[in-house]
């Protein structure tokens, strides 16, 4: 079973690019679980055709502490399994802890146990890793293998480096290692080349430059991956790609952070000079 | 009359405890760290999750408690407690040399999320645990749980990090015997000795918490399961565990971990539960029991028959932990007594089913509660009183405003002493728990006769 984890900046594009990989990989028959670690519960929209699903800790929160797996998990598009981990409304409570709390009862409910057969555990992040909670994901034991989501956006770049210096914390320590970054285009100038430059400086790859492309616009207005609304589409095409280019990646490294002035500079030779 | 405005009329509640019947989870791992030889606990948090912790300990066992602090402030909160442990791991194995620093977690360090595993390990990498030295961990947030989930988890983790089953079987067995008092520990281990039987317990706290007055200080004791028992106990024939809420958790581990087989059996306290447990540790290790258990099987069941006018019919209310109550309410039953009312603070359905099931034959309503408090437990008692109550040294209030007979039992029991030094456990302890029960029934019974009843002889 491979643990996969998904960072990268808020709005950057996590949840729908994790989706669409996750319908490629569900569609080359292999069993994903998706673990949304957002308390929004917006992260398996797109497999459901909706946000139907009841959360872990709304679970928690209302049948106390007999829950069974059945009632956390929900069967979305081509199998995949889907599970929310939910959390407080904004400016109460803390998500972090809520993220521990529900990745810990999966774990006591044998989610991942060798009985249930998963070929991948997708865990999609919340926006940057601000505190221990959101670092759950990547824990020793937890996703091996994380790849941050970018755009040629100087803010994108900018909390994708940040990510680093998150992962270098407990990839120094445990098993972690980033498996690559993935280009979701703003189409910004000279973007593939930046973002390749820029992968390169972290010691990582570019795993995959997805094009921007308003098919994916609206396939999610109707709450659907482009591979199960449009799967003759080009679009789709190049998420069926970047699933197959996880499945094949075998460079997993400790990244390096850039200190800004070097980021800066990435910027200004690609982003302004080019 | 402390607790004069506890109603009589029984109001549903939701969202309010009063009078906690159990405390927290870091209590119950510091007590089975304790457990190991040459351990230091240390407590991931603030410093007074730490002084209360062991305060509570202390005033239980009389005994110094030594465990370390993380000593949290606000930048620990913020950044992390990893600065702080690595400092504390350090600093202790430099000044104070432990073989282990057993590490738990408090609510705050939870919350944040440290992840102490991490943390200990670039310790490693940095030098600051020596060669042949440990660090373990159990994540104990005290939202989550009781004090008794707390110890079961700590006791796990002496399996998880220790337990090896490479190379031949042993001739021994494991013995995890539950959140139970040092000479309770102590008292299992002479009952293996005497059944012939090689065992490794886990933890023991006997001779750690109930040490000789020696005029020395001694920063670890004698006492406390080494690493190379625990190391061993994966190469064990079997593990009995006793008390499943407390031992479960490790005894299971021991099974998927290492394939050491597992039974798990209620505490041996009362002659059913004592039977239960000889009789598995006969087959287990394959010996038979010798002639001296008789014996002591023999005056428990004369004290029984002796004294069974006394016991019988009278109406007992219960406080404690699940795997005590349990085990209590079997050897009340057994003698004829009525256990009406058993609270516990620890959550757990199966506990109330387990709990109906020993009382079904008991001719009285019997009302038991998960997850309830002492305040509920005196409204019943208002409602209809008992001749007898046990649980811990918190019962007193309710005992000393209804002016009812009170035993000591459980944790903690904080105004008397003997808890540390004299059994519960095995034939013996069940005749010291009968010897308490009749002395406090006829005390009563004594103060409360007319003169024209008082009688010399019983």
């Amino acid at each position: 079973m491979r643990k996969i984890a998904i960072y990268g900046k808020g709005g950057i594009g996590k949840s729908t690019t994790t989706q669409n990989t996750v319908a490629g990989l569900a569609e080359m028959g292999r069993t994903v679980m998706v673990v949304g670690c957002d308390p929004k519960a917006d992260s398996t929209r797109l497999l459901l055709g909706g946000l139907s699903q009841k959360t872990v800790l709304d679970t928690l929160r209302t049948e106390g502490e007999d829950v069974e797996l059945d009632d956390i998990r929900k069967m979305g598009f081509s199998k995949s399994i889907c599970v929310e981990s939910g959390g407080p409304e904004p400016g109460v409570g803390c998500a972090g802890r809520g993220i521990i709390t529900s990745i810990n009862l999966l774990e006591q409910l044998g989610a991942y146990a060798d009985s249930q057969s998963l070929d991948y555990v997708f865990y999609d992040v919340l926006g940057d890793v601000v505190c221990g909670g959101f670092a759950m994901p990547i824990r020793e034991g937890k996703a091996q293998e994380i790849y941050i989501v970018v755009s040629g956006e100087m803010m994108a770049m900018y909390a994708a480096n940040n990510i680093c210096k998150g992962i270098v914390k407990f990839a120094e320590a445990g098993g972690v290692r980033l498996g690559g970054v993935i280009c979701n285009s703003r189409k910004v100038d000279n973007e593939a080349e930046m973002i390749d430059a820029f992968a390169k400086k972290l010691g990582t790859q570019m795993i995959h430059f997805v094009p921007r492309d308003n098919m994916v616009q609206r396939a999610e207005i109707n709450r659907k991956t482009v591979i199960e609304y449009e799967p003759t589409h080009s679009q789709a095409d190049e998420y069926r790609t970047l699933a197959k280019k996880i499945e094949d990646n075998k460079m997993h490294v400790i990244p390096q952070p850039m200190h800004t002035d070097e980021l800066e500079k990435l910027l200004i030779e690609y982003g302004l000079a080019g | 009359m402390l607790l004069r405005h506890t109603p009589k009329e029984i109001k549903e509640r939701k969202a309010l405890t009063v009078n906690p019947a159990k405390t927290c989870q870091p209590i119950g791992a510091m007590y089975a760290a304790l457990g190991i030889h040459n351990c230091l606990p240390h407590s991931h948090g603030s410093q007074g999750c730490c002084a209360y912790h062991r305060s509570t300990l202390t005033r239980h066992y009389k005994e110094p408690v030594m465990a370390g602090t993380s000593s949290f402030t606000e930048g620990a909160s913020v950044f992390g407690g990893q600065a702080n442990l690595l400092q504390a791991i350090d600093n202790i194995f430099t000044v104070y040399e432990p073989d282990v620093i057993a590490v738990h977690t408090t609510c705050l360090s939870e919350t944040i999320g440290d992840d102490i595993p991490q943390i200990a390990r670039k310790a490693g990498q940095e030098g600051k645990i020596p060669k042949g030295k440990y660090v373990i961990h159990a994540n104990t947030p005290s939202y989550v749980g009781t004090h008794v989930t707390g110890f079961g988890t700590m006791t796990k983790a002496m399996v998880d990090y220790f337990a090896e089953s490479e190379g031949t079987r042993l001739d021994q067995i494991n013995i995890i015997p539950g959140f139970v008092e040092p000479s309770d520990m102590e008292e299992i281990k002479r009952i293996a000795a005497e059944l012939g039987i090689k065992v490794v317990m886990f933890p023991d706290t006997s001779d750690v918490l109930n040490r000789p007055q020696t005029g020395r200080f001694d920063m670890f004791p004698k006492g406390g399961v080494t690493i190379d028992a625990l190391r061993s106990s994966g190469r064990s024939k079997g593990t009995i565990g006793l008390g499943r809420l407390a031992s479960g958790p490790a005894a299971r581990a021991l099974d998927s971990k290492c394939k050491v087989h597992c039974e798990l059996l209620d505490l041996p306290i009362g002659l059913t539960g004592t039977d239960n447990f000889i009789d598995a540790m006969r087959k287990m290790a394959g010996v038979s029991v010798p002639e001296s258990i008789n014996i002591e099987r023999g005056r428990m069941i004369d004290i029984i028959t002796d004294m069974h006018q006394y016991f019988y019919g009278k109406k007992v209310g219960l406080v404690g932990d699940p795997d005590q109550l349990i085990s209590l309410a079997e050897i009340l039953v057994s003698i004829d007594m009525w256990p009406i009312y058993v609270v516990t603070g620890t959550q757990g359905k199966k506990f109330e089913t387990r709990i109906k099931e020993i009382t079904k034959c008991v001719p009285h309503e019997v009302k038991v509660v998960s997850g309830g408090d002492m305040f509920l437990f005196h409204q019943w008692i208002k409602n209809e009183p008992v001749d007898l109550m046990m649980g811990n040294t918190y019962l007193k209030y309710i005992s000393r405003d209804e002016d009812i007979p009170f035993i000591r039992f459980g944790f903690p029991i904080l105004d008397r002493v003997g808890h540390s030094y004299f059994p519960t456990v095995g034939y013996r302890g069940g005749m010291r728990l009968m010897e308490k029960i009749l002395d406090a029934l006829l005390d009563r019974k004594d103060r409360d006769s007319p003169e024209e009843t008082f009688e010399l002889v019983l």
